[in-house]
């Protein structure tokens, strides 16, 4: 109970701040550069496109660690299974190939993108589900191992590529990215945390053992194996995680909030290149 | 005078019975304390805000009630429903409070 009155105190001063800026428009353009100053100003000795190496941008000694590993990469076996799976064809005889632009070689830096038929945000593993469906196969699971391979080996041929995310213009998919703005910076779960009191405010500062990721980029390497979970980790699952570490109960995998968050940082991201795979502590 | 104390300890350790009696929880308590921490609950998950330690307080009064542990149990609904209130308060607040972190 005295646990319950602390929280509830520490809520009470956090709403007791001024609101400074209270207004919820969303200007991406703008957002966007002043985003990229931000991290930029505050890391000058980090190369721009370095920021999507997340942790290891960040720690030189980390970064040593993982030039060391990366010479066997962890997440190798996930990139062959993926190539594999990519190139079996289903029981109908189309491979996930014919569901893709480029038959779906180099594309990864095109997702999430905003489908104006649905009015949704597709992330390149709902696309997956949804070929998957189109062609009469059950759906994977979000967060398990077959998904994490196809999305790794997607990401892999498209590494170097820029980020290349597009808003429409359709007060849909600006809503999306004002929604996934807005789960990126709210407060949840126990802790109190929201995405950016992690990667905005924190990056390069250690929480327990581990180096904080900056947001700028943070997309780019995903999917990515975890040593913490001696295995790969799709989008889905990272961020269900984030959210249990802050205690606060995850959200379905692929959820519209988790959709929306993901088309927002991946718009931050554009112009930087796609590190993913990637592996992380 | 011996008597008097012996009778003095009698009422005494009678009085106590009855008040622990009376302050032992029952199976009615224990439910009307649960269905107000999952209406709580319930409330925070509307806004996509529950919280985990919530859940686990309420995992924790239903087994106690399963194991006829209704003190134990009620204490834990209790818990629940303080700490679904404060995840409904966080969400409120964080619907104006949020736009104050956004780089600009």
């Amino acid at each position: 109970m005295l646990r319950t009155m602390l929280i509830a105190v520490a809520m009470v001063a956090g709403a007791a701040q001024p609101l400074l800026a209270a207004d919820t428009a969303s200007d991406p353009k703008a957002e966007f550069k002043a985003f990229r100053e931000y991290f930029t100003s505050r890391f000058p000795k980090v190369a721009l496109d370095d920021f999507v190496n997340g942790p290891y941008s960040m720690d030189e000694g980390l970064r040593k660690q993982w030039k060391a590993i990366d010479e066997f990469p962890p997440y190798e076996f996930a990139v062959d299974k993926g190539k594999e799976m990519f190139a079996t064809p289903f029981k109908n005889g189309k491979t996930y190939g014919d569901c893709f632009p480029n038959k779906g070689i180099g594309i990864r830096q095109t997702y999430p993108r905003f489908d104006e038929k649905s009015g949704q945000v597709i992330t390149l593993d709902v696309a997956l589900n949804q070929c998957r469906e189109a062609n009469g196969e059950k759906p994977f699971d979000y967060t398990k191992d077959d998904m994490a391979a196809l999305t790794a080996y997607m990401a892999f041929t498209s590494r170097g590529k820029a980020m290349d995310i597009n808003i429409p213009d359709d007060p849909r998919a600006l809503a999306a990215y004002t929604k996934g703005k807005e789960y990126f910076y709210t407060r949840r779960g126990q802790l109190n945390f929201s995405c950016a009191s992690c990667h905005v405010q924190n990056p390069g500062n250690r929480i327990r053992t581990e180096v904080l990721a900056p947001a700028l980029g943070i997309m780019n390497a995903l999917p990515i194996y975890r040593s913490a979970w001696g295995g790969m980790g799709t989008t889905s699952r990272r961020l269900r995680t984030c959210n249990s570490q802050v205690r606060g109960v995850p959200l379905k995998a692929e959820s519209e909030e988790y959709r929306n968050v993901e088309y927002y940082l991946s718009y931050m991201a554009n112009g930087l290149p796609i590190s993913g795979p990637g592996a992380r502590p | 005078m011996r008597t008097r104390i012996l009778i003095g300890l009698a009422v005494a350790a009678s009085v106590a019975g009855f008040g622990a009696a009376a302050l032992a929880a029952s199976a009615d308590d224990f439910k009307a304390a649960y269905e107000k921490a999952q209406a709580a609950d319930k409330e925070a998950a509307a806004l996509k805000n529950q919280w985990t330690t919530t859940e686990d307080e309420l995992k924790k009064a239903k087994a106690a009630a399963d194991a006829g542990k209704f003190d134990e149990a009620v204490k834990h609904a209790q818990e629940a429903e303080a700490l679904a209130h404060a995840s409904v308060a966080q969400a409120k607040a964080e619907e104006k409070l949020w736009p104050d972190a956004v780089i600009r």
